[in-house]
């Protein structure tokens, strides 16, 4: 009879410790969870290096970085569950599948846990907001202003894009032909299609030069064009002449960076948006209301007002050039 | 029979010099000599891949894992580059043909030993060589950076005015046209695709001239692929997509019978130029890229249609004799 009483009573003490303990580790600190499209990844390891960032900031979080192995949705499904289980307070996903994760991430609101989508979005019902790296507007406003900064006197700019059907990227040159007013002196003389083949590519570049002969800058919102244009400006010996820009990525691009076809060039910051997506998340589980409209604080990366999906972005894309690649090279 | 080629060639040559008329009256620049040269240079990938091509439509067979087997031979020689960055560029020039070779071999095995219809064969391993990449790298790209410079330098050092790439793409043209002309292997190629049986008869092994075909086919594409990363500084899994298509194409407009024992080296070489002038015009004359398809794809219709006329005056007289007889 003593004994019993002495192990129920250790068993009920150990259970309280346990629930204690687990309610004081919550209010201590806050456990974030980055859910990315599989481990392994330089984007998205450098995205968590960004989230640890804010936790560091922030002070009484961590930083729970997993994914599958594999880019799967159920994959991701199943490390959603594991993480419900594991009681977190926030998870922030890049999903994919839009749709797919949703009753998971569903699951995971009903028992309280804050969910966000980030990089690549979540349907409207399985978040509570939704972070895009960069908007339509600023992309737009971003590559020709990357052309702008590196011709003073103004002159014939081209666009070399992917196929002409490619919905991002005629999104992006509307953009791009919306803001030129903004630019006195930036004439946009041609829009080509590459095909996003390099050699369609580089054959478009060489004919934008051919036909162009006062052309200043080449802008290439894609990857394979924008090094398929750089390789032709090299090619021809118009380095220092022509300047070639748009959107690539750091390990692609280092080289052109490194033999000065390419002065700068913009990508979204794999480093901010995991910051600001933890920023965030921290910021909706601690009580910040979301919804359309709202406006959510991000630390150093300023605020996000979100629209009538739930949507929000979180800034220009960023630029690199001689200065920052040889730290972006080996991440992404 | 000579005489049909020859004009079957001339009539290309006054397509290829109308279509430069046409394109200088509305961009003059383009019929400079210096560009003109760049065209060709330009063009050398697709004249070395047709010439390949070529003589694997004359054997009845077609190669469609071409550009797949070029980009991955071009991805291999990358990585190998990445490896061991101090290799002479010999040495990956070497690797290039006999990793092109092998995959080459690889179709030519499937079509003689276990007589599959060629189309199925190199439709498969044209996916399973894109696939091979994706393996080796996981979508990785090579780029320029990660190449040395030495490597990069090959195709475009200049050699008595001319790149060198152009340069391969003249020899091959001289090769092959001894090759087909000239040796019992070239004369084989043209008997097992013109006439099988008669072949065998003659004691041509077809399965076995298919099988070189291919290798040689290999070969080529593998060389070409080198040539192509090192050009463009980059490789990937989506390098040259699609071009398979091009090079039959510039075969069919050269004149390639595509049911095989017809065809010949300067066939194919104006075939590759045809097109080559027509994918370096588009980009200056200005025209939508919508249209820019509409008129590579009417070219080569009509390029078919001269084709077919110029066969159909080909009147089969066996006997002439007989003829002069009657």
């Amino acid at each position: 009879m003593k004994r019993r009483t002495f192990t129920s009573l250790v068993a009920g003490l150990s259970i309280a410790a346990g629930m204690m303990g687990s309610t004081a580790m919550a209010q201590d600190n806050m456990r974030i969870a980055l859910v990315v499209k599989a481990l392994g990844i330089g984007f998205f390891e450098a995205a968590a290096e960004g989230a640890e960032e804010a936790a560091a900031e922030l002070g009484g979080v961590e930083i729970i970085y997993t994914g599958p192995t594999d880019t799967t949705a159920e994959g991701q499904i199943e490390v959603i569950n594991s993480l419900i289980a594991q009681r977190v307070d926030a998870i922030a996903i890049s999903a994919n599948d839009p749709d797919a994760v949703v009753p998971a991430l569903k699951r995971a609101m009903d028992r309280g846990i804050t969910v966000i989508s980030w990089d690549s979005g979540v349907s409207e019902e399985g978040r509570q907001m939704h972070l895009n790296p960069s908007s339509t507007p600023l992309i737009g406003n971003t590559i020709l202003k990357l052309a702008a900064d590196h011709m003073p006197d103004g002159g014939d700019v081209a666009i070399l894009s992917a196929s002409a059907t490619a919905t991002n990227q005629n999104a992006w040159i509307a953009a791009a032909e919306e803001a030129l007013p903004n630019y006195s002196g930036v004439n946009l003389v041609a829009t080509v299609y590459g095909d996003d083949l390099s050699d369609k590519s580089y054959r478009e570049a060489q004919g934008l030069m051919a036909s162009h002969p006062n052309l200043k800058a080449i802008i290439a919102p894609t990857t394979v064009g924008i090094l398929a244009a750089c390789q032709a400006v090299t090619d021809s010996g118009k380095i220092g002449e022509i300047n070639v820009t748009g959107l690539g990525l750091p390990s692609e691009m280092a080289g052109c960076v490194d033999s000065g076809a390419t002065e700068s060039f913009a990508i979204w910051n794999p480093i901010d948006l995991g910051y600001s997506a933890t920023m965030i998340a921290h910021s909706l589980a601690t009580g910040t209301a979301a919804g359309p409209g709202a406006e959510i604080p991000m630390g150093r990366m300023g605020s996000v007002t979100l629209d009538d999906t739930g949507t929000a972005a979180m800034a220009d894309p960023f630029t690199y050039d001689s200065s920052n690649i040889d730290q972006f090279k080996s991440i992404f | 029979m000579k005489k049909l080629f020859a004009s079957r060639e001339a009539l290309l040559m006054i397509a290829i010099a109308v279509l430069l008329g046409v394109i200088s009256l509305r961009f003059p620049a383009f019929v400079a000599p210096s560009n003109l040269l760049g065209v060709f240079n330009d063009t050398s990938p697709l004249i070395l891949l047709a010439i390949g091509q070529m003589i694997v439509i004359l054997t009845k067979c077609i190669d469609l894992s071409v550009a797949a087997n070029l980009a991955l031979t071009g991805m291999v020689v990358s990585l190998v580059n990445i490896a061991a960055p101090g290799l002479p560029i010999i040495a990956i020039v070497a690797i290039a043909i006999c990793f092109g070779t092998l995959l080459g071999m690889f179709n030519g095995i499937l079509v003689w030993k276990l007589a599959i219809p060629p189309i199925v064969v190199t439709l498969g391993t044209m996916t399973i060589f894109r696939g091979i990449i994706f393996l080796l790298t996981e979508g990785k790209w090579v780029n320029s950076h990660e190449m040395s410079d030495a490597f990069k330098a090959v195709p475009r050092a200049d050699l008595i005015g001319l790149p060198v790439l152009s340069w391969i793409a003249i020899a091959a043209v001289i090769l092959f046209s001894i090759v087909m002309t000239r040796t019992s292997l070239g004369r084989a190629f043209y008997a097992a695709g013109g006439n099988p049986q008669a072949a065998t008869y003659a004691g041509i092994n077809v399965g076995l001239t298919q099988f070189w075909a291919f290798a040689i086919s290999g070969a080529i594409a593998g060389l070409t692929g080198y040539l192509w990363v090192s050009r463009f500084a980059v490789a990937y899994v989506d390098v040259a997509g699609g071009f398979e298509l091009t090079v039959v194409a510039a075969c069919v407009i050269g004149g390639v019978s595509i049911m095989g024992g017809i065809g010949s080296v300067p066939g194919a070489l104006l075939g590759a130029l045809f097109l080559g002038i027509i994918a370096n015009a588009l980009p200056v004359v200005n025209i939508s890229p919508f249209w820019q398809m509409a008129i590579s794809g009417g070219a080569i219709i009509i390029a078919v249609i001269l084709n077919a006329q110029a066969n159909r005056t080909q009147g089969r007289i066996i006997l002439k004799r007989a003829e002069h007889a009657t």
